[in-house]
């Protein structure tokens, strides 16, 4: 008699590996093949999420497109830290121009390629992918990003979210989220850290787009992002993965625990994941172990202010209250 | 083919014989009117093989230009004034990576005050972005100084920009010698780009560079823009093998052999002043004219051997470096340090204000007479100007010495209300 | 197409930043190591749980089963009646419940049976010859690894088959006996020879006769305890050693119908078992509470749901024909029992003495050099007695008395043996440091009940002595198997090579493992955070 009609793989798929599935079922990043794409010898600090979820997502969309890729990049800490002269990180054709214009930029890239396709159709096709800080992403190269979107250009934009302007010192982007700190809302003065704003969350007005294919991911989750990302690349149009990077510098975290740190996002509803088709949200990532939003914010130095000899409950709880607005909106206790 | 038609049209058809790929506009007067016939272009398949990006932004344009450069397609943009400053960004970027994009800019006056109408101050606020700057003097020339704009940025690896001006070209319906495809197929070659995306052969584009190495990549830029001097000269020559045309080229002296006075301008102006001058000869005047198709890369040399044996110049700008005076004039200055001549310097035709034959001869006779201002603004309405300083220095309790270098230096904002 | 003519310093060449070697940035490193697994370390037979796991993880069983017969030869046994203290410190308790170590022992041990696996005999002889005494776990165990090592073994065993207490205790619903001579069989296989109904009264001249070494005791613990009971003539008194060494032979012992077990140990528990398979009505009497009693919870349950009864805190005052009287006790403060003058006769047509064992140390009389303390032989930590040359292990030394130590006995003086007899001493390889549930990442481990074993149903348990605990199948053993948190231990999920925001980690290859190229580490620690079985720690680095 059998007890578990399952397949059970210790692990499943929550590692990287395991070296119980098929290599068919395993991660891009477990093979000893990977691209890597961005290469050892950067200069991201110790523990840069950012410098992880690019290889992560790169590497993911460099299978998907069998190596027929074409990266843009926007200013911002992943430019700088992989592309300072006269060495690069870099293995695939990459380009910066500019903070502000990467979606464009990859537009032109996109319609280049097309050309080129039309005129010698036998050539493998290559695919387009831009990508940005969040600052680049949802301040300064928002005019361009939703071009972008409008015309349904063959691109899939990457933002990756570390929650402000690093490379800049760890200054308020709209992507900050409230209460945090930042080198322009300093935790001083009757409200310290940034302001309890309208939010200005780029995967929900990608959506208002309505284009083909949206998704949010974090670095805690691997496997959800490769999928995020092949499952992109099997569209034409616009895609935007927004994916949460931690920064130990810019939130005040032990370099060990970025990923920690992106799992507890996730696990306390503060960050949503989830993906949408057409505007219409297809899944979500069902919490698995629920978690209070303290758990989250307590090991951030970012958020110290919150947690003095006398805890701010009252901020305390309405970010709770985020939280649990996202786990309501997106049912993430249930997942889609 | 000759034809008359509208000198925007006559571009676009230029623009579309060089078989661009990629095309991104964003509309601005007075350059729709290129975009637009491009953009038919493209949608009724008489132009094949491109793609046609209706961006959100001139910012946007730029960028996507840059893109589609990178990725080694031909590819050109339109712009003019505040368009062109709101891409500012990415038109030194699209330089400083070496990208050759051929840009019309249709000049136009800049805002404050909002302004449609032609004089050269867009082009010239862009003129240390790197670009190469062609002004064309007619629509025949503008048409011809796409085709070879693509050549020259492609051989050199640098966008070339051509300056057209606003309305007085674009909108203006002349006679205009299309040349066949064929012809312009024998005088450029397919692009092949000096760098490219493509996963055969990664590289990374735009890189951060430092203070170890960012002097030396600005040297380069110089250096490149200094060898188009040489080659520019040649590819008109060439051209004019292939169309049969003198178009392009550096300068462009008129009747300059034994004048005293040489009178120096770029654009559409240059027409009016060689018939000024053809008036002025008529009356005895030893005076001539030289155009300025290059603007950058400068020809110091050319324009110094051009006034190696005048007396006098005068620049005619249509551009107003605000504090100084002109910004061709400077240039000018800087090809003759050494050699003592008389320079006077004549902002003129601002905001499309008119430029007369009357005002010209005019001022020239003055200049011949050496009794020009060094800082002349032509046609300027003293009266509402003088009437707004007088009520500025009671309300505003501006101090006598400052007005006193205002009217030093000729310089005076005035405004109408 | 033809090389690019490159624009000078913005254009780069792919990778070139290989050129910059972070690795001068850190000031800690990470390093791999094995920690030790809990398991493993409270295994008295000294198994390497984790690691024969990791081979049954993948279902290479044979694999899983040579490496679990490294350190013990008896699985299919042990995976009966071990009482399993792995289980107790398996860290996955913590997480959801312990991994079913036990059952998945079982399952390899009999695979192998089922399969006919064997034993790889010695490549070399040594030669020497040493003499086993007692065909017990532990005796078994020394023969099985000093035969490994090339050694000349017999045991001499004084009764009809070999076992010991696994054979003449235990009972069959717990232990089939084929069970014990298919695992007995392959080490007589390997080359071991046992001599049954052979009882060695003197060593010294045993060893002499058979020209021994070396010999190694593993008499065990056969002799009742006796306490006193007033008892009529005609009452009923017999020990439960005695009772459940009967049940092998033809003649089932004649206790009546109604049948007092005086203990609360495990053999109180076999013999009222065994006596309810036979008709009888076993009734046990035990001084103290259930939770004092030092018979193992689960036996107590499995006995109370056949329908033994048991009168806690009561001693047996008094045995008479056809009844008994007890005392009602109640607990002190102290958790004592003490008498409380309330009494009560019980109907009762024998009484059962379940009350441990003692030692036969007959064979050892004049033996010199011997330390024997309350009725054990003392034995230094290499297992020798006082006497140069006889070891000694199992329930005649002083530890606990398990089948499990007893193998474990045997495999250290099996070890100590073989030095001993090459001139030199054996030094074990130092421990490792205890992979402890901090160390773990454990949000990794997918969500995995534990698997339950099948159990008999209650009126076949009632009435005959089929094996009331059923084995796993190959599936849920390979679930289960998989439950294996790998505590400490490399299972190449490849998270560290995965995580590594600076690609610093170089795979090698299945089997092979992971190292670092400390050329890129920077020393973030992320891989440590993120390995999910404690496999990598932080070092300062050395300047
Ligand atoms: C009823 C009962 C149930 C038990 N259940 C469990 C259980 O479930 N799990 C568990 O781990 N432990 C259990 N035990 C304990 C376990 O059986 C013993 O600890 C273990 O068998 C001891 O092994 P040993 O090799 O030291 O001795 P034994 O198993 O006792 O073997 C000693 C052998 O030596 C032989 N012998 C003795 N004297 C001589 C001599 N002079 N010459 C030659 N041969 C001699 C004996 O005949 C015997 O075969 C149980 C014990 C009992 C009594
Ligand atoms: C037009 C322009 N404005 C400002 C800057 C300065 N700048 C460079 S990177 C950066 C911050 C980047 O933030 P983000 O996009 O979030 O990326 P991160 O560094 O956080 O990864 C800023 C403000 C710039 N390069 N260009
Ligand atoms: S500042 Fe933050 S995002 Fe930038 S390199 Fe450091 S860790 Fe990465
Ligand atoms: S993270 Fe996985 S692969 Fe790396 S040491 Fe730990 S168990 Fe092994
Ligand atoms: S994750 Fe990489 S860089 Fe960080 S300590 Fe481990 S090997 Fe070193
Ligand atoms: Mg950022």
């Amino acid at each position: 008699m059998s007890f578990q009609p399952v397949k059970f793989y210790q692990t499943g798929t929550f590692t990287v590996g395991n070296r119980l599935l098929a290599p068919e079922e395993r991660s891009v990043q477990a093979s000893g093949k990977r691209f890597n794409s961005i290469n050892s010898g950067h200069r991201a600090c110790q523990g840069c999420g950012e410098a992880l979820g690019a290889r992560y997502a790169i590497d993911a969309a460099m299978e998907a497109t069998q190596g027929q890729l074409i990266c843009a990049n926007a200013t911002g800490c992943l430019e700088v830290f992989s592309t300072p002269y006269p060495e690069t990180s870099w293995q695939i054709p990459w380009i910066h121009s500019l903070f502000g214009n990467t979606a464009a930029v990859a537009t032109g890239v996109a319609a280049a390629l097309k050309i080129k396709q039309k005129k010698n159709p036998r050539a493998q096709e290559i695919r387009v992918i831009a990508q940005g800080g969040d600052g680049g992403t949802t301040d300064i190269g928002f005019g361009c990003l939703s071009g972008m979107f409008e015309r349904n250009d063959d691109v899939l934009y990457i933002c990756y979210d570390n929650g402000g302007y690093m490379n800049t010192g760890v200054q308020r982007s709209s992507a900050t989220p409230p209460a945090a700190r930042t080198a322009t809302t300093m935790a001083v003065g009757p409200e310290p850290g940034n302001v309890f704003g309208q939010g200005k969350f780029v995967p929900a007005i990608a959506m208002a787009h309505e284009i083909p294919y949206v998704a949010t991911a974090t670095v805690a989750d691997l496997r959800d992002l490769e999928a995020k990302v092949r499952r992109a690349m099997e569209f034409r149009g616009a895609r935007y993965i927004h994916i949460l990077v931690p920064c130990p510098l810019g939130w005040g975290t032990y370099s060990s625990e970025t990923i920690k740190m992106a799992r507890l996002a996730k696990e306390t509803g503060i960050f949503p994941v989830f993906e949408a088709e057409h505007g219409e949200i297809k899944s979500a990532l069902a919490i698995r172990r629920q978690l209070p939003v303290e758990d989250y914010l307590k090991p951030q130095k970012r958020y110290a202010h919150l947690f003095g000899k006398q805890p701010n409950v009252a901020v305390i709880a309405k970010l709770q209250a985020l939280a649990d607005r996202n786990i309501r909106k997106y049912k993430l206790l249930e997942g889609v | 083919m000759l034809k008359q038609c509208e000198g925007s049209h006559a571009v676009a058809e230029a623009v579309a014989l060089c078989r661009p790929e990629v095309i991104c506009a964003y509309p601005i007067s007075p350059q729709t009117h290129i975009v637009e016939g491009l953009g038919e272009m493209v949608k009724d398949e008489t132009l094949q093989d491109c793609e046609f990006i209706n961006v959100e932004s001139e910012f946007a344009a730029m960028s996507v230009a840059i893109g589609s450069s990178a990725a080694g397609a031909r590819t050109y943009t339109a712009t003019a004034s505040q368009g062109l400053l709101f891409m500012a960004e990415a038109v030194f970027n699209a330089s400083g990576l070496g990208l050759p994009i051929v840009m019309t800019v249709a000049n136009r006056a800049i805002g404050a005050p909002i302004n449609i109408w032609n004089d050269h101050s867009d082009s010239l606020s862009m003129r240390d972005c790197g670009w190469l700057q062609l002004f064309a003097e007619t629509n025949q020339e503008a048409l011809d100084l796409h085709i070879q704009a693509f050549k020259l940025a492609e051989e050199i690896s640098l966008p070339v920009m051509v300056c057209m001006d606003g309305f007085i070209l674009t909108h203006a319906y002349e006679r205009v010698d299309v040349p066949t495809q064929a012809q312009v197929d024998a005088f450029l070659p397919p692009y092949e780009p000096r760098q490219v995306l493509d996963p055969a052969e990664p590289v990374s584009i735009g890189a951060m560079v430092g203070p170890e190495a960012f002097m030396e990549v600005r040297y380069l830029a110089h250096a490149r823009q200094v060898q188009a001097l040489e080659r520019i000269p040649q590819l008109a020559a060439e051209f004019k093998e292939i169309f049969g045309r003198d178009s392009g080229g550096l300068i462009r002296p008129y009747r300059c052999e034994d004048a005293d006075t040489i009178v120096i301008a770029m654009g559409s102006v240059l027409g009016t002043l060689k018939d000024t001058v053809d008036e002025m000869r008529e009356a005895g005047h030893k005076i001539g004219v030289l155009g300025i198709i290059s603007f950058r890369p400068f020809p110091l040399v050319a324009v110094a051997a051009a006034l190696k044996y005048c007396k006098r110049f005068v620049v005619l700008e249509k551009s107003l470096a605000v504090g100084i005076g002109g910004i061709v004039a400077t240039n000018v200055r800087m090809a003759v340090t050494g050699m003592g001549l008389k320079g006077y310097t004549v902002i003129a035709g601002l905001g499309g204000r008119a430029i007369t034959m009357k005002s010209l001869t005019a001022m020239l006779d003055k200049a011949g007479r050496d009794e020009l201002e060094l800082v002349t603004f032509l046609d300027l309405d003293w009266k509402a100007v003088n009437k707004q300083i007088e009520r500025e220095k009671t309300h505003r309790k501006t101090g006598p010495v400052a007005e006193a270098l205002l009217r030093d230096a000729g310089i005076v904002g005035a405004r109408n209300y | 197409m033809t090389m690019m003519d490159k624009p000078f310093a913005i254009t780069l060449d792919p990778g070139s930043s290989l050129a910059n070697r972070t690795g001068s940035w850190r000031t800690y490193k990470p390093i791999y190591l094995d920690r030790l697994p809990p398991c493993n370390a409270t295994c008295p037979a000294g198994e390497n749980i984790q690691g024969w796991l990791f081979h049954a993880e993948s279902g290479d069983y044979e694999a899983a089963w040579r490496s679990l017969t490294e350190n013990n030869p008896l699985p299919a046994i042990m995976g009966r009646v071990c009482y399993h203290p792995c289980e107790g410190a398996c860290n996955r308790q913590h997480v959801d419940s312990a991994v079913g170590i036990n059952s998945i022992e079982r399952f390899l041990g009999d695979e192998a049976i089922k399969r006919n696996w064997q034993f790889v005999k010695p490549a070399t002889q040594s030669g020497k010859r040493v003499l086993v005494v007692g065909a017990g776990p532990s005796g078994l165990s020394a023969a099985y690894h000093l035969a490994r090592l090339g050694h000349t073994v017999e045991i001499q065993e004084a009764g009809p088959f070999a076992g010991g207490m696994m054979r003449f205790g235990i009972p069959k619903y717990r232990l089939p006996r084929e069970v014990i001579e298919a695992e007995v069989q392959r080490i007589v296989n390997l080359g071991v020879t046992i001599t049954l109904n052979t009882k060695v009264s003197n060593i010294e001249a045993s060893m002499q006769a058979g020209k021994f070494d070396a010999a190694f005791l593993a008499v065990g613990a056969h002799i009742g305890k006796r306490a006193y009971i007033p008892a009529g003539t005609a009452a009923k008194v017999v020990d439960a050693i005695s009772v459940l060494r009967s049940m092998e032979g033809e003649e089932k012992p004649m206790l009546g119908r109604r049948v007092v077990v005086y203990g609360g140990g495990n053999t109180a528990i076999d013999v009222a078992r065994s006596v309810k398979r036979m008709g009888a009505e076993p009734i046990i009497v035990y001084r103290r509470t259930r939770d004092k009693a030092p018979a193992h919870d689960f036996e107590i349950e499995e006995a109370l749901q056949e329908g033994v009864m048991v009168k806690w805190l009561s001693t047996i005052k008094q045995a008479e024909e056809g009844e008994i009287t007890i005392e009602k006790m109640a607990l002190d403060d102290k958790g004592f029992p003490q008498p409380t003058g309330e009494f009560e006769t019980l109907a009762a047509d024998s009484v059962v003495l379940a009350l441990g064992q003692d030692v036969d140390l007959g064979l050892l009389d004049g033996v010199p050099g011997l330390d024997v303390k309350d009725g054990t032989v003392q034995v230094g930590p290499n297992m020798m007695t006082g006497h140069a040359g006889i070891f000694a292990g199992g329930d005649m030394v002083p530890s606990e008395r398990t089948v499990t130590v007893g193998v474990g006995h045997g495999k250290k003086a099996a070890r100590h043996i073989d030095a001993w007899l090459k001139g030199e001493t054996y030094a074990p390889p130092p421990k490792h440091e205890v992979a402890a549930f901090e160390k773990l990442n454990t949000w990794y481990y997918s969500e995995a009940p534990h698997v339950v074993r099948p159990t008999l149903d209650i009126l076949r348990r009632q009435s005959t002595f089929e094996e009331v605990v059923g084995g796993l199948d190959e599936s849920n053993a390979l679930f289960e198997a998989r439950r294996c948190l790998s505590c400490g231990n490399c299972f190449e999920c490849d998270n560290c090579y995965g995580v590594c925001p600076d690609n610093a980690v170089i795979k090698l290859g299945p089997g092979k493992r992971f190292s670092f190229n400390y050329d890129y580490c920077k020393g973030c620690g992320v891989c440590v955070a993120e390995c999910p079985c404690g496999a990598i720690k932080m070092v300062p680095e050395e300047n």
